[in-house]
């Protein structure tokens, strides 16, 4: 990320402008209109960059440095990039108790990532521990991008793993 | 129906009986099974008469506070010149509690039209649905019925051709548990940081956008196109233990237990007659040792204990712990409860939003000490440091996160000291049939690692 000499390309244009510009007629204030907007570039670029928050907040009459503020406060939107299928094992009590550990390692392992939050060195995988999906009585759920995938246990996961496009 | 299970013939389906059937999730399915009845009752009251039926039927708030759901829409004053908001708490993230998922996957209509009568009883011309940002199919599932409300003239400007205007919209969440902490989410719905408010001012006087605001949880706002259809009395008259607890629960089961998953109940039903008939008791060979009956933040029981409980809202008090969100996690005897216990806490320390020092401070070094003992490092005054620190971690702090993660720690150290002290004298690390330690990595990356 050399960051400076590269340009930066806009997403609040064309279509994404008319969607926030809609989408923004729901709340009393622009400022509400943030976490979907940042939503959008993830979306749109896969994780929020600097310029990415100095755009957001010029369309959202806030500053770079507040839009930074909430952006580091929630744990979903990255600021960085991330492997092509970011993989989250929940190993929150529940799960931890039918063997959640288990099913993280057998992620670091058929992946290549070894260590969490690495992303592998051909960029296909991110494994991160999540807390609590939400899912309990499914254990393990596994979320990779907006899937989840309810009862995975290790041996299992070379299986998903040959699925993912 | 029933899912992942077949309804088991001792509960009393309402809210779930939906679920699993695929096609009561488009607008003409719901229709069929009797969908936005309700609403069209409602919209022909005025709302003090909805709030009446409301008081009447006894329903009382299913995300875990218990408060009576009538009352707290009485507080609004309908006609007071300022834009009122109902917001619906969708960020269902306590540990162990999976039901607002379901319904939302299942009956995505059932809560369009909670919200609409909701709306419409507070005087209210929007709702917010606010749905935590992982639930990706309940989102999906959610935004395809709105579109087929709006196309339908179920909401919108002239909802159900009556004139009036009721909105409903999805505000998508980003990984936070703070914000189903009531003010935490108004502030993430205006766009800051997840932050809990200082109250008062309460949400009736002062909610979403400095606006009167009532906010309910999902289970609570499906509840209500029932209540109108077959009555208070109908309502109210669903009840096994005492006047106080009306109605049906959804109580999400996970952990060390034969089947996991939602079960509705009417409340007062017997806890034991539950955990062993309707989910099918321990897993093969284990026995039940200790379970947390209403999501990660309520008192640990013991077996004796929640076999004497009856499931209500106070017959959980009665056996020491709360009916919280009804997320009851189970472990069995594999299980090593000082080794569950840091787990907890280090959940709570990973989701502090850091404001005030009690919590920030209190979690993070209570899940050390914890780590330290179920390593095998414990003293006997780390015990007292722990419940030290708890007390300091109780009642003092803006929200009550601090309070849920002292829970576990306390009611742990009072029920099951001789697992601690285990420990401490063997020096020996508490690895239990079936468990293994928590990695060191994912230590290095949950603790105090903020919100």
């Amino acid at each position: 990320m050399s960051g400076h000499a590269e340009a930066y390309a806009p997403v609040f244009v064309g279509k994404r402008k008319e969607e926030i510009t809609e989408l923004l007629k729901r709340y009393p204030t622009k400022m509400a209109g943030l976490l979907p907007a940042l939503w959008m570039v993830q979306e749109d670029r896969g994780w929020v960059s600097e310029q990415a928050m100095t755009e957001v907040a010029e369309v959202l009459e806030l500053t770079a440095a507040y839009v930074k503020g909430v952006v580091s406060f929630y744990t979903m939107y990255h600021q960085h990039p991330v492997g092509k299928h970011f993989i989250q094992v929940c190993t929150t009590s529940p799960c931890l108790c039918n063997g959640a550990d288990k099913v993280v390692n057998a992620f670091l392992e058929h992946t290549g990532c070894k260590e969490l939050g690495i992303t592998s060195a051909d960029g296909k995988y991110t494994v991160i521990e999540v807390e609590c999906l939400g899912a309990c009585g499914f254990s393990t759920p596994v979320q990779i991008n907006a899937d989840t995938i309810e009862n995975v246990t290790p041996d299992k996961v070379p299986v998903i793993l040959a699925g993912l496009k | 129906m029933g899912y992942p299970h077949k309804s088991h013939p001792r509960e009393t389906p309402v809210l779930s009986k939906h679920f699993g059937d695929g096609e009561s999730r488009s607008l003409d399915g719901w229709k069929k099974r009797g969908g936005y009845k309700a609403l069209e009752l409602a919209l022909g009251m005025t709302p003090a008469q909805i709030v009446d039926i409301v008081k009447a039927s006894g329903l009382r708030g299913r995300g875990g506070a218990g408060f009576p759901t009538g009352v707290k829409w009485s507080f609004m004053k309908p006609g007071d010149g300022k834009p009122h908001y109902l917001l619906c708490n969708a960020d269902e993230s306590e540990p162990g509690t999976f039901k607002d998922r379901e319904i939302m996957r299942w009956t995505p209509h059932a809560l369009v039209e909670g919200c609409a009568i909701g709306a419409y009883a507070i005087g209210a011309e929007t709702a917010f649905i606010y749905i935590r940002g992982e639930f990706q199919e309940p989102i999906d599932r959610m935004e395809a019925a709105l579109k087929e409300a709006y196309a339908a003239n179920i909401l919108g400007k002239n909802a159900m051709g009556t004139g009036k205007t009721i909105n409903v919209y999805v505000h998508k969440g980003a990984g936070a548990y703070i914000c189903g902490e009531e003010t935490a989410l108004m502030e993430s719905l205006e766009g800051k940081r997840g932050n809990p408010r200082i109250k008062p001012p309460f949400p009736a006087v002062s909610g979403a956008f400095g606006q009167p605001t009532t906010i309910n949880n999902v289970e609570t706002l499906v509840a209500v196109p029932h209540i109108l259809v077959n009555g208070a009395e109908w309502y109210k008259a669903m009840c096994l233990s005492n006047a106080k607890s009306t109605g049906t629960k959804l109580f999400s089961v996970c952990g060390n237990i034969s089947k996991p998953g939602n079960y509705e109940i009417v409340l007062g039903f017997p806890f034991k007659d539950f955990l062993y008939d309707l989910c099918g008791g321990p897993t093969a060979g284990r026995r039940f040792k200790a379970i947390i009956p209403g999501g990660a933040s309520v008192p640990i029981q013991t077996m004796d204990e929640a076999e004497a409980t009856l499931m209500d809202y106070e017959g959980f008090v009665a056996q020491g712990t709360m009916l919280g969100s009804g997320g009851v996690i189970v472990f069995d005897d594999a299980q090593s409860i000082p080794r569950q216990v840091a787990r907890l806490t280090r959940f709570f320390a990973h989701e502090s939003c850091g404001q005030c020092t009690q919590c920030r401070e209190g979690t993070s070094w209570t899940t050390r000490i914890l780590d330290r003992i179920v390593a095998g490092q414990g003293t006997y005054e780390d015990l007292d440091t722990l419940l030290e620190m708890a007390e300091n971690m109780t009642g003092k702090t803006i929200c009550v996160l601090s309070d849920s993660c002292a829970a576990p720690v306390v009611s742990g150290l009072q029920k099951f000291r001789h697992e601690f002290e285990a420990l401490i004298t063997g020096k020996r690390s508490s690895t239990v049939a079936g468990g293994s330690q928590t990695t060191a990595a994912s230590a290095k990356l949950s603790v105090g690692a903020g919100a």
